[in-house]
C-alpha cells in the first residue's frame, strides 16, 4: 500500500506541474494579448500535424546528425585532452586559461563566421556543436583528474604503486563520474549550439521548421517546433542524469 | 599570473598565424588590437554598447529580482519547490535560444526581446543555485538562532541568507555569464541592434579585424563581470567549507 | 632496534616548524606509540618513517638501511581509511598485492584469509559506502596485514570510530598481534589507548615537536582486557603521562 502511494507521489507532482503549466498556457493563449501566442491546445494540434506529415521526423533527422557527430567527436577529443590537462602540468599551464575563457565566452558570436570558411553544410553545424560543447567537456574531465582524493593517492604510494598504477587504478576511476557529468553538460551545450547554428546559418532541421512557420505566421506549428526541441533536450539530459546516478552512486 | 603568461604565448601564436595568412578569417593579433582602438571611440560602437549594456542590466536585474526570491520560496515551501522544480531543471540546461524566435513573434523585433532573452538565460541558474544554497542551511545554526530568540526576519537576514551566500553568488556569476551570452545571441537573432548588429555588419563586410576586436571586447566584458562576482565569492569562501 | 629515526627535522610550507631534532629507536616486534597533543607533528613523523614525506634534516633507518621512500617492509593504515570507494572489500584488501602484480586468484585467497582474521568474513563483496566506520578501518588493517610487511604504521586508526568500537578494536588488535609478530608504530592522542596498547610510549611536545620522554608501561598484558584497565600499573602510567603532557596543552 505504501509503495503505490509513494510512486503516485513521485509521479503526482510532475503530473500536477504539467497540468498547471499547460493549463496556464491555454488560458494565456486565449487572452487577446498577441495574435502570435497560441493556446496550448492549438500548439498540441500543430505538433500532432507535424508528426503526422513527417516534417517533424525529417527535421530531427537533419538536426540530430550534426549534434550526435559533434558530441562524439567532442567527447573523444575533449575527454582525452582534459585528462591530458589533468595529468600534465605543462599542458595545464598552456590550456587552462584558454578553456576558462572559452567557458565564459559567448561563442555564438563566432558561429556565423565559421560559415565563411566551412560553408553552410554539415561541417559548420558540427563545428558549432563542438565549439560550444568542448570547453565544458574538457574542463570537467580536467577537474575530475585534478580533484582526486589525495589520501587515496598517498595510500597507493604507501604500497609502492608506480605512477602508472596510480593513474590507471585510482585517478581514472575516480574521474569517471565527473567525466560522465561533463559529457551530459556537453550534450546540453551541444543542443544549444545546434539550435543557434540552425537559426543563424541557413536553417535546416528544427531551425528551419521554426523559421519557416514563423514566416508564414503559422504560430501553433512554430511554438510546437520550439517546444519539441526543448522537450527532446530535456528528456535526453534527464535520461543521462538517471544513468549517471545509477553508474556512480 | 601564470595564466597571463600562458595567454601571452597564445597571443604570440595568434600574431604569427595572422601574419602568415594561414586563414582568411584570422588577422594578426596586433591589427585586432589596433582595430579595438579605432572601433571603440566610434559613435556606432558607443550606441551599440549602450543598448547592449542596457539590455544586459535590465535583463539581469529582472533575473536577480525574480530569481533569488523564487529560489528562497522554492526552498521554503516543499510544494512550490516540487511544482516549479521540474521546470527550473528543464530550462536550466535547455536550448533557450530556441525561444528567441518565439519572443520575436510575440513581443516584436527589438530591445524588449533582448531583455527578455537575457532574463530567460540567467534566471533559471540563479533560482536553482539560490534554492540549493537555502536548502543547505545548517539545522543547528537555525536552532541556535531560534534558541536566542531570533524573529523570522532575523533568521533570514542574519543566518539563512548569509549561509546561502556562497551558492547565491555562484548562481549570480553563472547567471551573468549566461546573461552576456543572452545579449549576444538575442541581438544576433534580432540582428538590428546592439553588438549583434555590429557582429553582423563586420562579418558581412568581411571586416575581420573589427570583428575580432568586438569579439575580444565582448569576451573581456563577460570575463570582467564574472571575475567581479568571483571576487565577492572569494570573500565568503572562508566559511563555505565549514558549514 | 628495527627502526631508527635520527635527528629528524621538518618544517611545513608556510614556516611552521613541525619537528625538531627527533631521535627515536623502535624495538623489533613491539608496539610503540607516538603520543602528544595536536600539532606535535606525530602524524608527520609517522609519514616520514613511512617514506611518504621527506624529512628536511636527519634520516630514518629501517634494518640499518636508509629510507628513501615507501618499501615492502612497511605498511600504512590511514586515519581516514583511504579505501577505493568503487571497489569491493575483497579488492580493497587485495589492493597492495594487486599493485605488486600478484595474480588474481592468489591475491584474493590471501585477502580472504585476512578478511576473516579481522572479523569481516561474509563482507567480501560489500562496498565501502555500505560499511560502518569501524568496519572500514578493519578493511584498512586487513590490507596492511595482507602485504606481509614486518612493520605496520598506524595513523590514529581508531579516532574516527565511537568509544565502544574503539575499545573492541584495541582488544582485537592486541589479540591479532599475538598471532603475528609485527613491529607496530602507532599514533594517537589518547593516553588511555597508548597505555593500554603499548610496549613503549614516546611523548612528543608540541610546536615544534620534540621527544619529551619515553615511557615503558609495566602493564601485564596476559590478563583480561577489563582487568588490565583496572590494573595499578596501567592507571599509574596514565596519570604519569598526563602529568607530563598537561604542561603542553
Amino acid at each position: 500500500m505504501a509503495r503505490t502511494s509513494d510512486a503516485a507521489g513521485r509521479l503526482g507532482w510532475p503530473l500536477a506541474s504539467f497540468v498547471l503549466f499547460f493549463g496556464l498556457w491555454e488560458l494565456a493563449g486565449r487572452w487577446p494579448v498577441s495574435a502570435a501566442f497560441p493556446p496550448f491546445s492549438q500548439t498540441a494540434l500543430g505538433l500532432w500535424q507535424m508528426l503526422a506529415d513527417g516534417s517533424l521526423g525529417k527535421a530531427y533527422w537533419l538536426t540530430l546528425q550534426p549534434l550526435a557527430l559533434g558530441i562524439v567527436l567532442c567527447g573523444l577529443a575533449g575527454i582525452g585532452f582534459g585528462i591530458g590537462m589533468g595529468l600534465s602540468r605543462g599542458i595545464e599551464w598552456l590550456s587552462l586559461p584558454v578553456f576558462i575563457i572559452l567557458q565564459a565566452a559567448p561563442m555564438a558570436a563566432i558561429i556565423p563566421l565559421i560559415t565563411y570558411v566551412y560553408g553552410i553544410g554539415l561541417t559548420s553545424k558540427v563545428l558549432a556543436v563542438v565549439m560550444l560543447a568542448a570547453p565544458v567537456i574538457v574542463m570537467n574531465s580536467y577537474k575530475g583528474i585534478r580533484n582526486t582524493n589525495p589520501s587515496l593517492l598517498q595510500m597507493c604510494r604507501s604500497f609502492q604503486g608506480t605512477r602508472r598504477q596510480e593513474v590507471v587504478k585510482i585517478v581514472l576511476p575516480h574521474a569517471a563520474a565527473l567525466i560522465f557529468a561533463g559529457l551530459r553538460l556537453g550534450l546540453a551545450m551541444g543542443f544549444i549550439g545546434i539550435v543557434i547554428a540552425e537559426l543563424l546559418i541557413t536553417p535546416t532541421g528544427i531551425g528551419d521548421l521554426i523559421t519557416y512557420h514563423s514566416s508564414v505566421a503559422d504560430y501553433p506549428k512554430m511554438f510546437a517546433a520550439v517546444a519539441s526541441i526543448i522537450a527532446v533536450a530535456a528528456l535526453s539530459l534527464h535520461a543521462l542524469e538517471r544513468l549517471e546516478r545509477r553508474l556512480f552512486p | 599570473m601564470k595564466g597571463l603568461l600562458s595567454l601571452a604565448v597564445w597571443f604570440v601564436v595568434w600574431e604569427i598565424v595572422g601574419r602568415a595568412g594561414l586563414s582568411s578569417i584570422v588577422p594578426p593579433f596586433s591589427s585586432v588590437i589596433d582595430a579595438m582602438f579605432t572601433v571603440v571611440p566610434t559613435g556606432k560602437f558607443r550606441a551599440a554598447a549602450l543598448i547592449s549594456l542596457r539590455s544586459f542590466g535590465l535583463g539581469m536585474g529582472l533575473a536577480v529580482a525574480l530569481g533569488i526570491p523564487l529560489g528562497i520560496l522554492m526552498a521554503r515551501s516543499k510544494s512550490v519547490g516540487r511544482i516549479l522544480g521540474m521546470w527550473v531543471n528543464i530550462f536550466v540546461s535547455a536550448p533557450i535560444s530556441a525561444l528567441v524566435p518565439l519572443l520575436m513573434a510575440v513581443v516584436g523585433v527589438g530591445e524588449t526581446t533582448v531583455v527578455v532573452t537575457v532574463f530567460l538565460f540567467a534566471v533559471f541558474v540563479i533560482t536553482l543555485d539560490t534554492q540549493v544554497g537555502m536548502r543547505r542551511a545548517d539545522r543547528s545554526l537555525l536552532e541556535m538562532a531560534r534558541a536566542f530568540g531570533a524573529t523570522r526576519a532575523q533568521l533570514y537576514g542574519k543566518v539563512l541568507l548569509l549561509s546561502a551566500l556562497p551558492e547565491i553568488l555562484a548562481g549570480l556569476r553563472l547567471g551573468a555569464i549566461r546573461g552576456v551570452k543572452g545579449v549576444v545571441i538575442g541581438q544576433l537573432l534580432v540582428a538590428i541592434i546592439g553588438v549583434g548588429e555590429l557582429f553582423e555588419l563586420y562579418s558581412n563586410h568581411f571586416l575581420m579585424e573589427e570583428f575580432w576586436a568586438l569579439v575580444v571586447i565582448v569576451f573581456l566584458f563577460a570575463f570582467a563581470v564574472s571575475e567581479a562576482i568571483a571576487l565577492l565569492e572569494r570573500r565568503v569562501e572562508y566559511y563555505a567549507a565549514s558549514r | 632496534m628495527i627502526v631508527e629515526a635520527r635527528s629528524i627535522a621538518k618544517t611545513y610550507p608556510g614556516g611552521v616548524e613541525a619537528l625538531r631534532d627527533v631521535s627515536i629507536a623502535f624495538p623489533e616486534g613491539q608496539l610503540s606509540t607516538l603520543l602528544g597533543p595536536s600539532g606535535c607533528g606525530k602524524t608527520t613523523l609517522l609519514k616520514i618513517i613511512a617514506g611518504l614525506v621527506p624529512p628536511d634534516a636527519g634520516e630514518v633507518r629501517v634494518k640499518g638501511r636508509k629510507v628513501q621512500g615507501p618499501g615492502p617492509e612497511r605498511a600504512f593504515v590511514f586515519q581516514d581509511f583511504a579505501l577505493l570507494p568503487w571497489a569491493s572489500v575483497l579488492r580493497n584488501v587485495a589492493f597492495g598485492l594487486e599493485l605488486r602484480g600478484l595474480p588474481r586468484a592468489e591475491r584474493e585467497a590471501i585477502a580472504r584469509r585476512y578478511i576473516a582474521e579481522v572479523g569481516l568474513e561474509g563482507f567480501e563483496e560489500r562496498h565501502p559506502n555500505e560499511l560502518s566506520g569501524g568496519m572500514k578501518q578493519r578493511v584498512g588493517l586487513a590490507r596492511a596485514l595482507a602485504v606481509d610487511a614486518g612493520i605496520i604504521l598506524m595513523d590514529e586508526p581508531f579516532s574516527s570510530v565511537d568509544e565502544q568500537t574503539r575499545r573492541k578494536f584495541q582488544e582485537d588488535l592486541l589479540a591479532l598481534l599475538r598471532h603475528h609478530s609485527k613491529t607496530v608504530i602507532f599514533v594517537t592522542h589518547s593516553i588511555e589507548e597508548a597505555a593500554y596498547l603499548s610496549d613503549q610510549i614516546v611523548l612528543l611536545s608540541a610546536r615544534p615537536g620534540t621527544v619529551s620522554r619515553i615511557v615503558r608501561p609495566a602493564v601485564d598484558r596476559s590478563r583480561s582486557p577489563d582487568e588490565i584497565r583496572r590494573e595499578r600499573n596501567y592507571l599509574d602510567t596514565v596519570d604519569d603521562i598526563w602529568a607530563t603532557l598537561r604542561q603542553y596543552v
